[in-house]
């Protein structure tokens, strides 16, 4: 269930939605790095909470090529398909 | 101008730093007088942030020694170190570090940023993978930029963590490589070596230290976190600065690893960058010989970050989590923070302003730092700006007619 990517998609949200004042609104287009008025190390902190709840690591590098909520949650699917 | 438009929002924020008083980043100290005070906006100041923690910025050996080799060598090498930028007193202090350390090789680097940029980042190849504590410093982040590896963070000294992290990697190729540091830089805390240890034997891995800020202050023979914590044969790299308790500039990597002097040819911040001039080598291994010889300079420093730690403790301040010469001080928010610091300085004490992203956890910080040279009187004096600056601030709400007596030197009889 958790390899769904709507599934990734909705628990990224709520997770963040948790993080960023209620006047926020996260959507799957949200920008992660400018939307939220999360610092860098929040976010990577953020990052990070999400690997212990989809058990892998996300490598900086893929970090760095994520924009929106949606690609991280689609890196985040293909991490969990690579990992097996 | 349209190239530096992306930068608005820090125009913005340096602004409102610097509206409540002097910009943090511009602070210029009119004449430094000693190891723990200077003459800053015309009036006398206390120095608690400047990592000093030996108090050898002024010794007179370190000078003297680096008056001779300035008048001896000039006043710069000119040149990296793979050309005509290695001289005599470079090798001998590589030779002075490797013994200190008791490790087979050393490399001497122009800055510490530098050493750590250069181990790290040609150690770790395209199959390898770093992982690091999420509370490194910029360099072991930076580092990981240039590198090709694979770049994981772990959470900060958290080994069981480590441990996690190591065992869904264990089926991929490649090495792994952890890296952490001795003291970390905003909240002065160690890392538990003892433990990171123990999961790199049993998950296998290299492992780098930077000892930036526990060279001098931690370790009977002042060698540091991995000294005290006896792992020292367990830890491949360690890492290190002169820029702190050896009063100059540079950086060091040392090793027992077969072929380390092949990094010399394979590491671009070592190689690309010229060597450190002569007067930095001759005061650097002055200082390191007052180290070595001198175990009062790193018990004294301890114990004034001891006084000073407690003292602030007992008035009621949100510390880090422990003594070390690094004493941060946990401000409410950045503009509490911002008034703070501006406020010792109007007072006469002189300590760091720490401000997100630069702090873990989103903390505002006023950064101490303490050294062996700072006296039982300045130690006094600096503790009671601080008390009166956190009440007025309302950091701290205890009444001062109910409070303790704050002097230091009470505090550990």
């Amino acid at each position: 269930m958790i390899g769904n990517a709507n599934n990734i998609e909705a628990e990224i949200i709520g997770l963040l939605a948790r993080k960023v004042p209620a006047s926020i609104s996260v959507t799957p287009q949200t920008s992660i790095v400018g939307g939220l008025g999360l610092d860098s190390v929040a976010i990577l902190d953020f990052i990070m909470d999400l690997e212990d709840r989809f058990d892998i690591s996300i490598p900086l590098d893929r970090v760095a090529e994520v924009q929106t909520v949606s690609e991280l949650s689609q890196a985040i699917e293909a991490l969990k398909r690579t990992a097996g | 101008m349209a190239l530096f438009s992306k930068f608005g929002d820090v125009r913005t924020a340096l602004d409102l730093l610097a509206s409540d008083g002097r910009s943090p980043f511009d602070v210029r100290f009119d004449r430094i007088i000693s190891a723990t005070e200077a003459v800053l906006e015309s009036r006398p100041c206390l120095l608690f942030g400047t990592n000093n923690y030996l108090g050898l910025t002024f010794d007179e050996t370190c000078i003297a020694a680096a008056a001779k080799s300035v008048h001896e060598n000039g006043t710069g090498t000119t040149g990296s170190r793979i050309a005509n930028g290695t001289y005599c007193d470079h090798a001998l202090l590589e030779r002075r570090i490797a013994e200190f350390y008791g490790k087979r090789a050393a490399m001497i680097f122009t800055t510490g940023y530098q050493a750590n940029l250069g181990l790290i980042s040609t150690i770790a190849g395209r199959e390898d993978q770093l992982l690091i504590d999420a509370d490194s410093h910029a360099s072991i982040y930076d580092a990981c930029k240039l590198s090709t590896a694979e770049v994981i963070r772990f959470r900060h000294n958290d080994p069981e963590d480590l441990a996690r992290r190591l065992q869904r990697l264990k089926d991929r190729p490649g090495n792994r490589i952890i890296v952490t540091e001795g003291i970390f830089s905003m909240l002065g805390d160690s890392a538990p070596l003892k433990e990171i240890v123990a999961v790199k034997r049993e998950l296998g891995a290299t492992l780098v230290v930077d000892e930036a800020h526990s060279l001098g202050t931690r370790g009977k023979k002042g060698r540091g976190v991995c000294e005290e914590a006896g792992v020292e044969n367990d830890v491949d790299f360690v890492v290190g600065t002169f820029s702190k308790s050896l009063g100059a500039i540079g950086g060091f990597a040392v090793s027992d690893v077969p072929d380390f002097d092949l990094l010399r040819i394979l590491c671009r911040p070592y190689m690309f960058t010229a060597s450190l001039p002569p007067a930095v080598v001759g005061s650097v291994t002055a200082a390191l010989s007052r180290l070595s010889t001198d175990a009062s300079l790193g018990a004294r420093v301890r114990l004034n970050s001891a006084k000073l730690y407690r003292a602030l403790a007992l008035a009621g301040f949100e510390l880090g989590p422990e003594p070390n010469a690094i004493i941060a001080i946990k401000m409410p928010d950045t503009g509490t923070a911002v008034r703070f610091w501006n406020r010792l300085i109007d007072r006469g004490v002189y300590a760091n302003l720490a401000l997100p992203p630069a702090t873990p956890g989103s903390l505002s910080l006023i950064r101490c730092s303490v050294s062996a040279a700072h006296t039982e009187a300045q130690i006094d004096t600096a503790l009671s700006v601080i008390v009166s600056v956190g009440r007025e601030l309302r950091v701290l709400d205890s009444d001062p007619e109910e409070a303790p007596v704050l002097r230091t030197g009470s505090l550990l009889t």
